[in-house]
């Protein structure tokens, strides 16, 4: 008897959850993004206008990036996220993979200037499943009061002797072989022209074992601020946003040097089979329209996608006599030796890259 | 009741039906309730491990995405003896597949999967998929070979077309092969992969070895306190025991940020080290983020797993068979090596299965101080299920994983005795 009244109890509780979750999904939508700052800064500039806009309630998760938990979702056909912010790499494979809604380009709202969508956002950072918010990128970074007359060039990242000390890289093939290269005096155009030899792959990896024996690898964007304000590097890669961060919000004296960055998107793509298609739809247009990117730039460091954003980048939210425009990767000065991430040569080579960089860390 | 004794000549019930039939009925009913009763573990155990497990192992040699992406020239290709290239109406079903298959974009049959699934095998070739699908239903009419050529000169390739013929084989073992640093040739023969890119193998040696290591160092720390713990009185050994359980009871994650602050080079260790003179503040040493890291923290963490078993063997070890031995003539050392340690046994065996096992599987610790060189092959295994996808590699190392630590079981229960085994 007692077994039979637990388990009406837990079948009804059980039912009454479901239909709870299914109640709340009607005026709800799930977006998934980076957490920390980044995450406040689209808060800030989408989610608030958007709710008071439309009155959805918007539920935001984080996550670490990758395909996994997306293709896991729709493999499962049991989709919870609505719409994710996701890096150019992982947006085309998924999107080869047949794991995204394709999002027609015509849709998207014109520039504030009346310019339509497609010229409107910078070259190739529209795409068929993904529609690219911001311009991120990996600069390196040093603690102005530790090292006067500070590094200048990549090249100055690899010199033990000019600048001794720790350095911080990310762990993992990509960007860092970029910068080996950079650093080895390969001009940024050529980079993956170089890279794409085996030639090439072994000149990066000699110039990565110049450092090996001083390198502090991290893995979450979190970590390179706090390893340097630790002292546990004397310089290290890191997002461009998060050393911003450390600088403007907690009066770091980091400096970062754009010499060689690699830049990169974040795009929004729509899981397919998400249970909020359209709202996700109606909030990706609102998120990517002129004064949005605008806003968002001014809560983190990242480059607006669509040109018609550009002027209206003002300051610093929380400081006004922060001008936010040089902070940009995207600003002309900072774009001078640099290179974007090619999405297809790490598509192609990313697997066998990352087991030699690990057999190469390992030993 | 009687009458019924007297015309049958059989036991009745009370009822009137036969007793042993009774019997049976009730037995059975008893039999049902244990079921029963053990039918949620049983359940938990056939949905939480049998049939991941089960499912984990097929993926690692059954990996459908050739079939499911080309499924007629999957077909087809089978026939073709894998000399120059295949004849062109092979290619041309090829072809059609992929234009099909880019139009329909379902889920797990993409021209991406199958992009995916050869990269693995021919690295540096996924693009050459994508963009031959994109134009693939321009393609109409023949040679096919000499227009996929035009497309994308890498179609000239063999390897390609022997690679394809393989990859559209539902069973494979191809992702064994690249789990013990090997792969296949050109003409299909194992051989080991390049040098340089020889990771699991050594991998896999280096986790067992760092796991027999953790496992030593745990039991040498562990044996003495063990014996203060089971012979001082009550009272004192109760605190002491407290202070094993705390960090047991501590969260996984708290216990290895604090060794993080612990160890790093502007830790408190290091600190302290240089403040006493003992380094200078140049020469800080680095004792996490590698393998010294992952030993110290690992051992910090299993060694209750250590402590509790031999604890629970030592305390039913009465004290008067040491006093025996001493008044027979015993040196303290010979008391311990003769009389007491031959019964610690059963616990110290318990406690070193318990802690290696536990060691070979660890994850989130070396994770977090593994650094470069303290990685074990569980990590390698997560990237796999997590951020490279390559879900049937990440099974094929399981797998192997599993079967290493059974081999190691059987070993073990061939040397010390399973049933030897004492957890308190």
């Amino acid at each position: 008897m007692k077994l039979t009244k637990l388990l009406t109890g837990t079948a009804i509780g059980l039912a009454m959850a479901m239909s709870a979750t299914t109640a709340n999904a009607e005026g709800e939508l799930t977006v998934v993004s980076w957490g920390g700052a980044y995450t406040k800064s689209q808060v800030e500039a989408y989610h608030k206008p958007f709710i008071e806009k439309t009155g959805v309630k918007i539920n935001s998760e984080d996550y670490n990036g990758g395909i996994a938990e997306i293709k896991a979702q729709v493999e499962a056909g049991n989709v919870s996220w609505d719409i994710v912010d996701v890096e150019l790499s992982d947006a085309i494979r998924a999107c080869d993979e047949g794991l995204l809604e394709t999002i027609d380009h015509s849709t998207l709202p014109a520039g504030a200037d009346g310019t339509p969508a497609t010229e409107d956002f910078i070259e190739g950072t529209l795409y068929d499943c993904a529609v690219a918010n911001i311009v991120w990128s990996t600069i390196f970074a040093y603690d102005s009061s530790k090292i006067e007359n500070g590094p200048k060039t990549m090249a100055d990242f690899f010199d033990l002797e000019k600048f001794p000390g720790k350095r911080g890289l990310r762990k993992g093939a990509k960007v860092n072989l970029e910068f080996a290269l950079i650093a080895d005096g390969v001009a940024a155009k050529d980079v993956y022209s170089v890279l794409d030899t085996p030639e090439g792959v072994d000149r990066a990896f000699k110039k990565l074992d110049t450092i090996k024996s001083e390198v502090v690898w991290w893995e979450a964007g979190a970590q390179p601020p706090q390893l340097l304000a630790d002292g546990e590097v004397a310089m290290t890669t890191a997002y461009n946003g998060r050393i911003f961060n450390a600088v403007a919000g907690e009066n770091k004296p980091f400096n970062i040097v754009w010499d060689g960055q690699v830049w990169d998107l974040d795009l929004w793509v729509i899981p397919k089979g998400a249970k909020n298609k359209d709202k996700a739809m109606d909030f990706l247009k609102f998120s990517t329209a002129t004064e949005q990117l605008a806003a968002q730039a001014s809560w983190i460091s990242y480059g607006p996608a669509r040109k018609s954003s550009a002027p209206l980048v003002g300051t610093y939210a929380t400081n006004a006599s922060i001008d936010m425009g040089p902070q940009m990767p995207t600003s002309p000065a900072n774009l001078s030796n640099s290179v974007q991430n090619n999405f297809e040569f790490w598509a192609d080579n990313a697997d066998q890259l990352n087991e030699r960089f690990n057999a190469w860390l390992a030993n | 009741m009687s009458d019924t004794q007297n015309s049958n000549d059989v036991l009745v019930a009370y009822d009137g039906t036969p007793l042993k039939q009774q019997l049976a009925k009730t037995t059975r009913r008893m039999k049902l309730r244990a079921l029963l009763l053990t039918l949620p573990l049983v359940l938990f155990i056939i949905i939480a491990f049998v049939l991941p497990i089960g499912d984990m192992l097929i993926r690692s040699f059954h990996n459908p995405t050739g079939t499911n992406v080309v499924p007629n020239f999957a077909e087809v290709i089978q026939e073709w003896d894998g000399q120059d290239y295949p004849p062109d109406e092979m290619i041309k079903v090829f072809v059609q597949d992929l234009a099909l298959a880019r139009k329909n974009r379902e889920v797990g049959k993409t021209v991406g999967n199958l992009a995916t699934r050869v990269n693995y095998e021919i690295p540096g070739s996924r693009s050459l998929f994508t963009k031959t699908a994109r134009k693939a239903d321009k393609i109409t009419e023949g040679p096919y070979l000499d227009a996929l050529i035009k497309l994308d000169k890498k179609w000239a390739n063999e390897n390609v077309w022997v690679t394809l013929k393989r990859v559209t084989r539902d069973y494979t073992l191809s992702f064994y092969l690249a789990a013990t640093d090997r792969k296949y040739d050109e003409n299909e023969n194992i051989i080991r992969a390049d040098e340089l890119y020889r990771i699991y193998l050594p991998l896999l040696y280096k986790t067992i070895a760092l796991s027999a290591l953790i496992t030593f160092l745990c039991f040498l720390i562990a044996y003495p306190v063990a014996y203060l713990l089971s012979t001082l009185p009550l009272r004192t050994s109760n605190l002491l025991m407290i202070l094993v359980l705390l960090p047991f009871w501590t969260s996984l994650l708290v216990r290895t940020s604090a060794w993080i602050a612990m160890l790093q080079t502007e830790g408190i260790i290091n600190n302290i080290f240089v403040y006493l003179g003992f380094i200078d503040d140049e020469n800080r040493i680095q004792m996490i983020y590698n393998a010294t890291g992952t030993v110290i923290a690992m051992v910090h963490i299993l060694l209750p797993f250590m402590i509790l078993p031999l604890y629970s063997v030592m305390k039913t070890i009465p004290p008067s068979y040491m006093r025996a031995a001493k008044s027979m003539g015993a040196s303290n050392f010979m008391a311990f090596r003769r009389v007491y340690f031959p019964q610690t046994i059963p616990g110290i065996a318990a406690g070193v299965l318990l802690v290696f096992i536990l060691a070979i599987g660890y994850y989130i610790t070396p994770a977090l101080v593994g650094g470069s060189d303290g990685l074990l092959i569980s990590n390698e295994i997560a990237r796999h299920i997590q951020s490279s996808l390559n879900w049937s590699l990440g099974a094929a190392l399981g797998t192997i994983l599993l079967v290493v630590v059974l081999a190691l079981y059987w070993l073990y229960n061939k040397l010390v005795g399973v049933d030897n085994l004492k957890f308190g």
